[in-house]
């Protein structure tokens, strides 16, 4: 304990440095992801059901290789530095918010879309007051659930240089100081929970109130 | 206002098409109504009009201009429509739904609230239903603000496709008293779709029968109950209903009595009242030699002439009233049950008399139409 609290005091200041750094990576992969994914999801509601299906799985593969497999390969063409570290977070962001995007859309009841058209909004219309609206729920919730992965994922950049929790952890290992672990992985725990739960409530706040579930 | 030319639509992949060569022309003001088996092209029909569809080959006209030629978006806004679930955005209140064409045309708030709040209170409903959200309303009370959305930018053409189709029947009877009153206040062109034949006969100015995307018939209910074009047709509306609505179709001379009990005028009033004695009646109709009718007699003539006039035509009423025996029962119905008569005469050309319709007649009808069919209850007297 005593050990613990040595470190902490000397690596205090680094500590609030890392944990800015890692919100920074993080926040900027999702908000990338977002910003991609969502209008990504809604144009594959457009095109024919079997292609759309077929370009989630395949984002899906990506999704399989491990993290710092991506991370290594990726550095060879971004090198090391804080944007190829958003970069490959945001490779990751994309396929809970794409695939939550893809799935709320195209479950908001066609009979709603064929109203609205009938009533002559125009397509972007349609995808603003209709669309957006009814998915909204289900596109926040792959939004946490990627927040919650990235945030934890984020530690890893420290691997190509991005900086963040996972220096003090990779410090903690090369030391052999596992409390630097420990000073690394529980901010980087407590920042995940955090953010869950203020998606959560965020979510909550802009789902429609006719479509809260009354429990 | 509204008219098809050689319309034809085959989607791709069909081995026939959906809808074949339809010819229509829709006046200004006219409630027509689309009905057929499912599958028919009703549907596909309507949404060619505000192409949600577009037409394979042919011309649809809106006021005199091809809906093909016109920006889609823009005809849409100015054709009011009700689609089949209802619709209701359900993330937004009841006047957002109310006024949502009219954000689109880019309507000031202002002017969108004082139109909801107008036509809610069409429907009886209080202005705070305004703030509320679809789900919180009854299944006929959304259907009702279906309605009105689609008539909150007053579009002179309206389309329905079964706007009534998921309510019980008293809701829907209501719904379709309401909607056909307003529709003639407000003298909208309606092209409606229904599988309902009660609906369409009781709502239509014009019924469009189809039949594997074509027409099979189009005419005013009386036309298509009384003329049914075909065997499908009368498939089609069915005997019970042709049983049902008798008093739509039927022609008095059907159901007339043709041996009313008369009296000449040139007979004697002692005559008259044995006749009246034997016939167990109260009153006579007066006739000539020929047969011509010309008044009627009944006993409280008589006795109070009886002492000082002898013959009929003296003491008669010579009101003519009588109806003609081509005319619709339903129409002498309605005449008799009015003036609280409890008989009518009927005459055919010259007025010659030819027979009569009587309270009892009229009994003896409804009592076949409810008995003589077993699943008609009680609430068919109404
Ligand atoms: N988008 C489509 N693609 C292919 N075929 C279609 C399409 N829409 C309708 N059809 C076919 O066209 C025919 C007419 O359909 P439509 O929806 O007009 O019928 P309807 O008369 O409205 O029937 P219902 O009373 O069941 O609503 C049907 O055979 C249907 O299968
Ligand atoms: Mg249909």
């Amino acid at each position: 304990m005593q050990t613990m609290m040595d470190t902490l005091s000397s690596y205090g200041w680094d500590l609030l440095d890392k944990t800015g750094e890692h919100l920074y990576i993080s926040i900027a992969a999702i908000v990338l992801g977002v910003l991609v994914a969502v209008p990504l999801g809604i144009l594959l509601t457009r095109i024919p059901s079997k292609a759309a299906d077929r370009f989630i799985s395949f984002i899906g593969i990506l999704q399989t290789v491990p993290s710092l497999a991506i991370l290594a390969f990726l550095m060879p063409f971004l090198g090391v530095g804080v944007i190829p570290a958003i970069i490959a977070l945001f490779i990751y962001s994309v396929l809970p918010i794409l695939r939550n995007t893809y799935t709320g859309v195209m479950e908001v009841n066609t009979s709603l879309k064929e109203a609205g058209k009938g009533m002559g909004m125009t397509t972007f219309e349609i995808i603003r007051k209709v669309e957006l609206p009814l998915a909204l729920p289900v596109i926040m919730s792959g939004i946490r659930f990627a927040t919650v992965y990235l945030i934890g994922w984020a530690t890893l950049a420290a691997f190509i240089g991005g900086g963040g929790l996972g220096d003090l952890i990779f410090d903690g290992l090369n030391l052999y100081k596992p409390e630097l672990i420990v000073l690394g992985t529980v901010p980087a725990t407590i920042l995940a929970l955090v953010a869950s739960g203020l998606l959560s409530l965020l979510e909550k706040g802009l789902t429609p109130r006719a479509l809260r579930k009354t429990v | 206002m509204l008219e098809f030319k050689e319309v034809t639509k085959k989607f791709e992949g069909n081995d026939y098409p959906s809808v074949h060569k339809l010819n229509l022309k829709v006046e200004r003001g006219e409630f027509v109504v689309f009905i057929g088996p499912s599958g028919c092209g009703k549907t596909t029909t309507m949404k060619m009009i505000n192409r949600l569809i577009e037409p394979s080959s042919g011309e649809i006209l809106v006021d005199g201009v091809n809906v093909l030629k016109q920006n889609a978006v823009q005809l849409r806004r100015s054709i009011g429509y009700v689609i089949q679930q209802i619709g209701l955005m359900p993330h937004m209140t009841v006047g957002e739904n109310i006024s949502l064409v009219g954000s689109l045309l880019k309507w000031n708030k202002e002017k969108q609230k004082e139109r909801a709040k107008e036509l809610i209170s069409l429907v009886d409903l209080p202005e705070d239903y305004l703030t509320r959200y679809p789900h919180e309303l009854s299944g006929g009370q959304q259907q009702r603000i279906g309605v009105l959305r689609a008539l909150a930018t007053n579009p002179p053409l309206i389309l329905m496709d079964e706007p009534f189709g998921a309510l019980d029947p008293i809701t829907r009877d209501s719904l379709q008293e309401e909607f056909k009153k307003l529709q003639r206040e407000m003298d909208k062109t309606i092209v409606f779709v229904t599988h309902d034949m009660d609906e369409a006969i009781k709502l239509a100015d014009k019924i469009v029968i189809m039949n594997k995307g074509e027409i099979v018939q189009v005419g005013t209910p009386d036309d298509i109950l009384r003329h049914p074009a075909n065997e499908f047709v009368e498939d089609f509306i069915g005997k019970d209903r042709l049983l049902e609505s008798r008093p739509e179709v039927t022609r008095v001379e059907q159901i007339m009595n043709p041996n009313p009990i008369t009296i000449e005028e040139e007979s004697s009033l002692k005559e008259a009242i044995q006749k009246m004695h034997a016939k167990r009646v109260d009153s006579l109709l007066v006739v000539d030699e020929s047969g011509i009718l010309k008044g009627y007699v009944d006993i409280e003539m008589i006795d109070s002439n009886y002492k000082k006039k002898n013959q009929v035509y003296e003491v008669m009423d010579t009101a003519k009233y009588a109806v003609d025996k081509n005319s619709l029962l339903r129409d002498t119905m309605y005449r008799m049950l009015r003036r609280g008569s409890s008989y009518v005469p009927v005459v055919s050309d010259n007025n010659k008399l030819a027979g009569i319709v009587t309270r009892a007649t009229l009994a003896d009808m409804v009592y076949n139409t409810i008995w003589g069919d077993e699943t008609a209850d009680g609430n068919a007297i109404d």
